[in-house]
């Protein structure tokens, strides 16, 4: 059980990872990228890593999406 | 540099990188092998010495808590950079949208947003502080729960507007977190100094193990670490939101 928990959460940060690389518009990378993380905290949860497990969330979802997301809103301001 | 020299350059360098993450993987401890010899010792030891039962806590911010000082003041610095960088440059002013056109009010958000907004920032405060408060005790901690009680200020602008954002935010208050936060870690170390023990000892009452008062200095640096990063945060998406919002280049 547990080690089907592990490889579910390996194939997940594998598949959404390379998924993230292949994604050639940086807004949906952006999302693409949201999925990886929580994919990387559940990896680490089924490690039993959960106070690895929150950070990751809280900078994966809240943190690298919103200076994206900001970034690429000032990117398309200036070409207005 | 040419193509040629480049692909030279990434023959050579490749097979360097190959052989040295292949000599540190096969180093590594093989997966699910039995706990480390200080794994091991520190899950028997934190409990008692420190009264904790979130040993990685008792790890970094007491046994290893000089590395945590440091990292402080990496998100310190990094955060004091970025608002170097972000600021309003000499071809860059400062002004809402609404300044040209006085006439076109800004338009509300649908109510429906605005409630779950609401909702979902006071929750994340709540959760912020639970998870600050509780680092000693269960996962999470200062740096986890800064981040969330952060998040509570994005919230508020993704339910309302700039404007309304602006008043919850207060530079001069985010920025006095960020400072005593980072200036509270030293002073909880020079706790120690002034106990006559070591930089960062734990000199507090240690409290009973599982209460939330417990932990001693654990439970203390925190909170601090909780300001900090929270100001941080904060700062950080101020920033980046004032870049989008209200900074644009100053018309000839």
């Amino acid at each position: 059980m547990n080690e089907a928990v592990i490889a579910v959460a390996l194939a997940w940060v594998t598949v959404s990872g390379t998924a993230v690389v292949l994604t050639s518009d940086p807004l949906r990378q952006a999302f693409v990228a949201g999925f990886f993380g929580l994919g990387l905290a559940f990896l680490y949860l089924s490690l039993q890593a959960g106070d690895v497990a929150l950070s990751q969330i809280v900078v994966g979802a809240i943190a690298l999406p919103l200076i994206v997301l900001l970034s690429l809103a000032k990117v398309r301001k200036d070409r207005e | 540099m040419s193509r040629r020299a480049r692909l030279v350059f990434f023959a050579v360098a490749a097979p360097a990188l190959a052989v040295a993450l292949g000599v540190g993987l096969a180093g590594l401890p093989s997966f699910g092998s039995q706990l480390s010899a200080y794994a091991r010792m520190l899950n028997e030891l934190a409990p008692r010495q420190r009264h904790v039962t979130d040993v990685v806590s008792a790890i970094s911010f007491d046994y290893r808590g000089i590395d945590t000082l440091f990292e402080e003041f990496i998100l310190l610095a990094a955060v004091a950079g970025i608002s170097v960088l972000l600021r309003p440059l000499s071809d860059e002013t400062r002004e809402l949208p609404a300044d040209k056109a006085p006439d076109r009010a800004i338009p509300a958000p649908s109510p429906a947003v605005w409630l779950l907004a609401v909702l979902l920032s006071s929750l994340l405060a709540l959760t912020g502080i639970e998870t600050v408060t509780h680092g000693q005790l269960t996962p999470g901690g200062g740096f986890q729960g800064g981040v969330i009680l952060a998040s509570a200020i994005y919230v508020v602008y993704l339910g309302t507007n700039y404007r309304t954002v602006e008043r919850f935010q207060p530079a001069p208050l985010l920025e006095a977190a960020d400072g005593t936060g980072a200036a509270g870690y030293v002073v909880i170390g020079l706790l120690g100094l002034l106990a006559g023990a070591s930089f960062l000892s734990n000199v507090v009452g240690l409290g009973g193990p599982g209460n939330l008062l417990s932990g001693g200095t654990i439970w203390l640096l925190n909170l601090v670490v909780g300001v900090e990063v929270a100001g941080s945060f904060a700062i950080l998406a101020a920033e980046f939101l004032d870049q989008t919002a209200v900074i644009r280049t100053r018309r000839p």
